[in-house]
């Protein structure tokens, strides 16, 4: 990937948050995105993405084990034995998701308890390790911090723009399952059973239930990925 | 390369401090994540009755949960023969356990809420989903046939799948006033894929999640029907 070979070999003053600093925040949010342009961690994006909520939470979650390894690694880096450095990583990467899992289940059971597995499963997103090895491994720490908060919220922006299209074509309400629920479309209560709400000013809409399967997120990374290149060309091959 | 007594340090090194790390956070946490599991189910038993509670489980306090389980509802043991365990609290029945041992062996939890008027019996019952385990309550009224209401949980049911069973309140809602036996026949409450056609002893399955409804009904079948030799003492 073409940061690594920018890695600055010249010592310059760099200032905490100058123009490549904030590249490193804005670059995985466009240009860089990690789901559509590096084509990481797809797996995580389709199996979460049916309701907001849950996006939302391995989001934040997400970002905050991306930034920190990123930031441990980097400090480790010259360290860091090369033949065992993978494991390294891991290990790095599975304390951090094993602390979130243990915040959460202190803080917020109910979410924990909605969650469950997905949270393990941070661990095996290739978003945060492909980091590691792409940026932290040769950058130094503050860079390899923000480049992970970067690309955690890079992958966060498409998440939940997936689940805002699925949850609310596919169960008509939004952030179903939080304080602030919302029923939209289908405006019934009970969802679930697809009658058509009376009174409602959408009540001829009816849930589309495929966008309740993993398969609708898959196009809809599709169409993202499309309307991103479309927009600028010189995307189209960078991957 | 770095020389193999490095590599060692270093791996020890790294063990030492993430084990020291997880697990005083762990003992730190402990007996507040414990508590937290606690509320959240007995939250789970009293959502099964929110038809004969004053207000939506989801605003009671934690606090409010705990003590109204202590003041109100009275909890059981049964052995599979329908006769009262003593010693034991139906919350320290531990379900996953149970589901190991042989049939007749099981210990079955029963919790018994008394809030004036009259007693409502909440059941528990586990099976199995798609990816592991789900399991329920499901409160019956004294005549041991009209249910009042029913709550699911699960291990690891998909979002916006599977997990709506305990996600989304309107699933639970549809099994208030069914009846489990027809004509003194047990018929269990079904869930049905496609739509419930018998609305007296069946409910709508959940679409995209045909494998966990299904082993909702089969959790529910095999699971209330374990209780019915303490009903029929009960009834007398």
């Amino acid at each position: 990937m073409a940061e690594v070979k920018t890695a600055p070999a010249i010592q310059e003053k760099e200032p905490l948050f100058g123009k490549k600093e904030k590249k490193l925040i804005t670059d995985p949010l466009t240009d860089n995105n990690p789901i559509t342009i590096q084509v990481l961690g797809i797996c995580s994006a389709l199996a979460v993405t049916s309701l907001v909520l849950p996006s939302v939470v391995i989001s934040v979650a997400v970002v905050f084990v991306c930034a920190f390894s990123s930031l441990f690694t980097s400090l480790l880096r010259t360290r860091i034995p090369k033949s065992i450095r993978m494991i390294v990583q891991l290990v790095i990467i599975a304390t951090l998701v094993t602390i979130v899992e243990m915040v959460l289940k202190y803080f917020s059971y109910p979410v924990y308890r909605q969650l469950t597995i997905y949270i393990g499963l941070i661990i095996t997103n290739c978003i945060v390790m492909g980091r590691l090895e792409a940026f932290a491994m040769a950058n130094k720490p503050w860079r390899s911090f923000l480049d992970g908060i970067g690309n955690g919220l890079g992958y966060g922006l498409i998440l939940v723009g997936i689940a805002l299209i699925r949850e609310l074509f596919g169960k008509g309400s939004l952030f179903a399952g939080s304080a602030a629920e919302m029923k939209i479309i289908g405006a019934s209560p009970d969802y679930i059973i697809n009658t058509m709400a009376e009174g409602s000013w959408f009540g001829w809409y009816s849930n589309n239930n495929l966008m309740v399967l993993p398969v609708a997120a898959m196009f809809i990374i599709g169409i993202f990925i499309w309307i991103q290149r479309s927009r600028n060309p010189d995307l189209v091959d960078i991957s | 390369m770095e020389s193999t007594n490095y590599v060692v340090g270093f791996t020890l090194a790294m063990t030492v401090i993430v084990a020291l790390t997880l697990s005083s956070l762990f003992y730190g946490t402990k007996d507040q994540v414990a508590q937290n599991a606690d509320v959240f189910n007995k939250r789970a038993i009293l959502s099964a009755i929110s038809a004969k509670l004053d207000k939506p489980v989801s605003d009671f306090s934690d606090q409010d949960v705990l003590s109204l389980f202590e003041e109100k509802v009275e909890q059981k043991v049964l052995s599979m023969d329908g006769e009262e365990l003593d010693g034991i609290m139906a919350e320290k029945v531990d379900m996953a356990k149970e589901a190991k041992k042989p049939e007749e062996d099981r210990q079955l939890p029963l919790f018994i809420y008394n809030g004036g008027g009259e007693k409502v019996y909440i059941v528990s019952v586990r099976g199995s989903g798609l990816w592991d385990a789900i399991w329920g309550n499901v409160a019956l009224q004294s005549d041991f046939t009209t249910v009042v209401g029913a709550s699911f949980d699960h291990a690891g049911e998909t979002p916006g799948l599977g997990a709506e069973i305990k996600d989304n309140p309107a699933f639970a809602k549809q099994f208030g006033g069914k009846k489990i036996y027809n004509d003194g026949e047990y018929v269990s409450v079904g869930v049905i894929k496609g739509g419930a056609k018998n609305l007296a002893y069946e409910v709508d399955g959940l679409s995209g999640a045909t494998v966990t409804a299904d082993g909702v009904d089969e959790m529910l079948f095999r699971g209330i029907k374990y209780y019915e030799p303490y009903f029929g003492k009960a009834k007398g």
